[in-house]
């Protein structure tokens, strides 16, 4: 009791000497996160460029001592002979992934939610489920599969795209979901649907265009995911854009590197172009979503943190 | 549904296969053998190596993973820092694998940058063997996907604190370390577990960056597995890579079950 009185009249007494030591507190303490979040920044900041620098400073190597900088090694990016067709394969691995991702899941993530809501729950943990099984156990259960599709359809490294599709499930899922989650799809789809547009023209033409940005997240996710996928490609004797990097690291280190860098680089725009695709969502999300009312958390969650929702969940299998 | 169809084709019906074939010979007769194999010396090895390197990197990569998505958090929220922050993240922690290794070698690999540097200052090589061993320079490496994997995984937890909480706290006439030890830590550390277990899960996976810095022996899980997959040679000896898939499967699936749990129990207040 005599505890309790004791800490009220100590607030009383700050509050009642009004502004002064309490913005002093306060300035302090901002003071003193800055200082703290400027150290943290510094040093990790450091941690994480150094080797970003150190692969620039080693790709413009020049050959021989004392030779001068050169941006050789990045000019042969796009001229090596064994690098293009592997560069040429991921991209095309990328594009194919995306479509067939988007093609799958657009359908049948609108037919659930209108149609079947109790299977809900099973797609999204079919969906999730790449997270929990490791690229490198999925890779020795695709083997006989791929010897299989090798006799049937030809072993081209473009078939990569089967499972590429199921390792970028989770992501797609997630990013489409939050779209979904910000519009009206039960009322869109009915309006249209009672004008007479047929099943294709509602997703072509009413729904895809009013999540636009989902489906632009879920793309770009897409393309940084199979750029960067090495397991898969490696165990089953492909060689992409990251099989490539390592196999020219033994005769060619600084090609190998500046490809690193500039893949990495590459990576982030898409991320960054992604970021401010997702401040989109959140402005043309907003105005739907209270109207649709259904389940208010969802879309507030998705809308309020479009930046990192797509992003969020990792790749628990990739790296 | 093409959906169930190409789900049950290429997500179900490979991890069905593991499961399957780890419990039959190369001659397709039923036998527990392939787990007996799991008994050998290396085999145990790979597999308490994977997970001492996971639990390092893990820690490692959620302690200052933690710190790093405090100080985003308490920036903007639409800053510059912010979507650099995150996007920087996301390529690290999704994308890294072979780049991350080649980074390390331009850095502190026999020609590395920082190599050069300390030989030309102080005359000593710090590029030995030890970058390549499971327990010290992989942790390093790992530590470089870990800790954006954090930011990702930690920042909608640390988002979920309400400034009012702090102003709540303050008006009782509590202080920085009272916000801190009686609201914001209890409140966050379900989430920061969760988080955790994840990273052990992503650690416990990792296949590229270690095929790419390690080239002798066969130290992690995931390596031995590429091997038994890739030398057909030993007969057999695929169908104990599927008992180590297996195995590999039940550990990732208890720990992201353990991870839901925390989810749910995260999400009571942060939301």
């Amino acid at each position: 009791m005599t505890a309790t009185t004791g800490t009220l009249t100590a607030v009383d007494t700050r509050t009642g000497v009004a502004g002064p030591p309490r913005r002093g507190l306060q300035a302090r303490r901002r003071r003193r996160l800055q200082a703290f979040r400027g150290v943290v920044l510094v040093v990790l900041g450091l941690f994480f460029l150094l080797p970003l620098g150190a692969m620039f400073e080693f790709s413009t190597r020049g050959v021989g001592e004392g030779a001068p900088r050169t941006m050789e090694a990045w000019k042969r990016i796009v001229t090596d002979q064994e690098l293009n067709p592997a560069i040429i394969a991921s991209l095309e691995l990328a594009v194919i992934t995306s479509v067939v991702a988007l093609v799958l899941m657009v359908p049948t993530m609108v037919w659930v939610r209108l149609r079947v809501p109790r299977l809900s729950r099973v797609v999204e943990f079919l969906c999730l489920l790449p997270l929990t099984v490791p690229a490198i156990v999925l890779v020795v259960g695709l083997g006989p599969i791929y010897r299989w599709l090798d006799g049937h359809i030809g072993g081209s490294i473009l078939t990569l795209f089967f499972a590429y599709v199921v390792l970028v499930l989770p992501f797609v899922y997630r990013t489409l979901d939050t779209g979904l989650s910000a519009i009206d799809v039960r009322t869109l789809s009915e309006a249209a649907r009672s004008l007479g547009s047929s099943w294709p023209t509602v997703m072509l033409r009413v729904i895809v265009p009013n999540m636009v940005a989902a489906v632009l997240n879920a793309a770009l996710l897409c393309v940084a995911i199979v750029m960067g996928e090495f397991t898969i490609a490696n165990l089953l004797q492909y060689v992409n854009l990251q099989v490539a990097i390592l196999q020219l690291g033994q005769a060619d280190a600084s090609l190998s590197i500046a490809t690193s860098l500039a893949s990495l680089i590459f990576a982030f725009l898409l991320l960054l172009i992604l970021s401010f695709a997702g401040r989109r969502t959140r402005r043309t999300g907003k105005d739907p979503s209270p109207a649709s009312g259904s389940t208010p958390s969802a879309p507030a969650d998705g809308a309020q943190d479009p930046v990192s929702a797509p992003v969020l969940t990792p790749i628990v299998e990739e790296i | 549904m093409p959906f169930l169809a190409y789900v049950g084709i290429f997500l179900l019906l490979p991890t069905l296969l593991v499961a399957y074939e780890a419990f039959f010979d190369a001659a397709g007769n039923f036998t527990f053998a392939n787990f007996d194999e799991l008994r050998q010396d290396t085999i145990v090895h790979s597999f308490i190596s994977s997970i001492v390197l996971s639990l390092e990197s893990a820690v490692v990569g959620s302690l200052l993973g933690g710190v790093l998505t405090y100080v985003v958090a308490t920036g903007s929220p639409d800053g510059l820092l912010r979507r650099t922050v995150t996007a920087a993240s996301g390529v690290l922690a999704q994308f890294g694998g072979v780049t991350l290794a080649f980074a390390f070698l331009a850095t502190i690999g026999p020609q590395g940058f920082i190599t050069k540097l300390i030989i030309d200052a102080y005359g000593t090589d710090i590029s030995g063997g030890w970058l390549y061993e499971p327990l010290s320079g992989l942790v390093l490496v790992y530590s470089y996907f870990q800790i954006p994997l954090m930011v990702l995984v930690f920042l909608p937890a640390m988002d979920g604190l309400r400034p009012q909480w702090r102003e709540a706290a303050e008006s009782l006439g509590g202080t920085t370390w009272h916000y801190w030890r009686h609201v914001a830590l209890p409140l966050l550390t379900p989430a920061f577990l969760g988080a955790f277990l994840l990273l052990f899960a992503s650690g416990f996976s990792a296949y590229a960056t270690a095929a790419a810095l390690v080239s002798q022996g066969q130290p992690l899980v995931p390596l031995q597995i590429a091997n038994t997959f890739s030398s057909e040679v030993i007969l057999g000896r695929e169908n104990v890579g599927k008992a180590m898939a297996l195995g590999m499967i039940v550990i990732v699936a208890i720990v992201m079950t353990l991870n839901a749990l925390l989810q749910r129990r995260a999400s009571r207040w942060l939301r």
